[in-house]
């Protein structure tokens, strides 16, 4: 993965790769500690079933890490991330997967900044809605 | 036990006392931004990107050295294992925030939101701090999750030198949980069950009605003192104050007065969009419920519609209404 796409290789309207993501405990509870997040929901399932849920779910650093990694495993090492927004909706459970879908929707010439809408999706809806700015190197 | 109305306003004055207050002092996070940490990061991601890894590749992509990937941001002042310890004994304002709501029954937390930048990539041995205001508590809202309060806190992250790294904005539901659906019988080894709607309350004043519709009636509430029918039911008839209350068996028959097509927030568990429509019907009272069995475009003010219930979920049943055939 060492090719990085540059300004001019990218459209609006352009399709990422989908990709799935499959939510083991090993990702869920990998995740949260790796961001240091501790809250119990995210590793002990009787804390997350005494919110309601069936068993523990993603934190929400976590879901960000993702929405990164998808779009720089699509621009390459070059692209840098200049802003993250991210909407949150059905939780991502142990035992389902997210599928990540993205397309870029704007793209500005003058600063080489592009922005990438990013979806991902389990069994119940959409986990996240959010959208990724990185800028691409401008190219020859 | 729900809250009454008094004690909602006094819980919400206490809560709005926390807006604008810092969640703690400014608190460098416990280490610099290191290697392993990276590592571990990009482990649960599965993010090969060579520039969190190599510090050669890293340096072919225009930096110094190995960097951190910039969502990580968060995670270099978290609180870490303390964090399971919970907030009974509180130690910012954000925890006393949290128990107020806790104590009142608000027990759940999701985040929901959150909006970042970042200003640049940071490195190993930049130290972070985080300097986090609570913005802004939203009124009562009512979400698939349950009812609660959202909580908006933004944070501005500086360098050692005292350099803004980036910023973010958050927000977390603090909420009352409703019980989700249990998961059906080992149907896929633990696999997450499909959740299903939302359940109306039904309670003292409304309980016979939404049994009645069990049974197939759509009923409308009738005041045994005066003939005043009234929807939703109601525990005293607001024509001449009776209490003593009976019902009629609706046609079914109406017209829709107002509609709305509901196509955000998706709601887990409902097929989108929903159409929501205020229904006028012929006996005089007014129903909200969901128009089916017809199209976003073709549903209009005034347009004649029939109830009819239908068992939305295994045993529990719902009026809705269709165009008049």
């Amino acid at each position: 993965m060492t090719h990085s796409l540059t300004f001019p290789d990218v459209s609006v309207g352009d399709e990422l790769p989908p990709l799935d993501v499959p939510l083991t405990s090993a990702v869920i509870v990998g995740g949260a500690l790796a961001s240091r997040d501790y809250t119990p929901v995210h590793h002990d399932s009787a804390a997350a079933r005494a919110q309601g849920m069936q068993d523990v779910f993603m934190n929400i650093l976590t879901t960000n890490g993702y929405l990164g990694r998808y779009v720089t495993d699509w621009a390459g090492p070059k692209a840098r991330i200049t802003a993250l927004s991210v909407k949150l909706g059905a939780p991502n459970v142990v035992g389902d997967t997210m599928k990540m879908t993205g397309s870029v929707v704007s793209a500005d010439a003058d600063s080489g900044e592009i922005e990438v809408e990013v979806v991902g999706r389990n069994a119940w809806g959409n986990h996240a809605e959010g959208k990724v700015r990185v800028t691409l190197p401008k190219g020859a | 036990m729900p809250l009454s109305q008094a004690q909602k306003r006094e819980l919400e004055a206490k809560m709005q006392e926390f807006v604008g207050l810092p969640i703690s002092e400014p608190k460098p996070g416990r280490d610099a931004v290191n290697e392993p940490m990276i590592r571990q990061w990009c482990d649960a991601m599965a993010d090969e990107n060579p520039i969190y890894w190599d510090a050669a590749a890293a340096k072919e992509a225009g930096y110094d050295g190995v960097v951190a990937p910039p969502t990580m941001l968060q995670a270099w002042t978290m609180q870490g294992f303390e964090m399971a310890e919970g907030y009974d004994v509180p130690k910012n304002n954000e925890h006393r925030l949290h128990k107020l709501l806790t104590d009142h029954g608000y027990t759940s937390v999701v985040a929901t939101n959150t909006d970042q930048g970042y200003t640049r990539y940071l490195a190993p041995g930049d130290v972070v701090t985080a300097n986090t205001v609570i913005e802004s508590i939203s009124e009562e809202k009512a979400t698939a999750l349950g009812i609660g309060y959202f909580i908006n806190t933004r944070t501005t992250f500086t360098d050692q030198d005292g350099d803004e790294v980036g910023w973010l904005t958050f927000r977390v539901l603090k909420f009352v949980p409703q019980q989700q659906p249990q998961a059906a019988d080992d149907g896929g080894a633990g696999a997450a069950a499909a959740p299903g709607i939302i359940r109306p309350p039904m309670g003292h004043d409304n309980g016979w009605w939404w049994e009645l519709v069990q049974d197939g009636v759509l009923a409308i509430q009738r005041c045994n003192g005066c003939g005043a029918l009234h929807h939703p039911p109601r525990p005293m008839c607001n024509q001449c104050r009776s209490m003593d209350m009976g019902h009629v068996e609706a046609s079914g028959r109406g017209t829709v007065h107002s509609f709305t097509v509901i196509r955000h927030p998706q709601f887990p568990g409902y097929d989108m969009p929903i159409l929501a429509a205020l229904i006028d019907l012929e006996e005089g009272t007014r129903i909200v419920s969901n128009v089916v069995d017809c199209r976003p475009e073709d549903v209009h003010i005034g347009m004649k519609v029939t109830c009819r219930i239908d068992e939305v979920e295994d045993g529990f049943k719902l009026p809705v209404f269709v165009p008049a055939g």
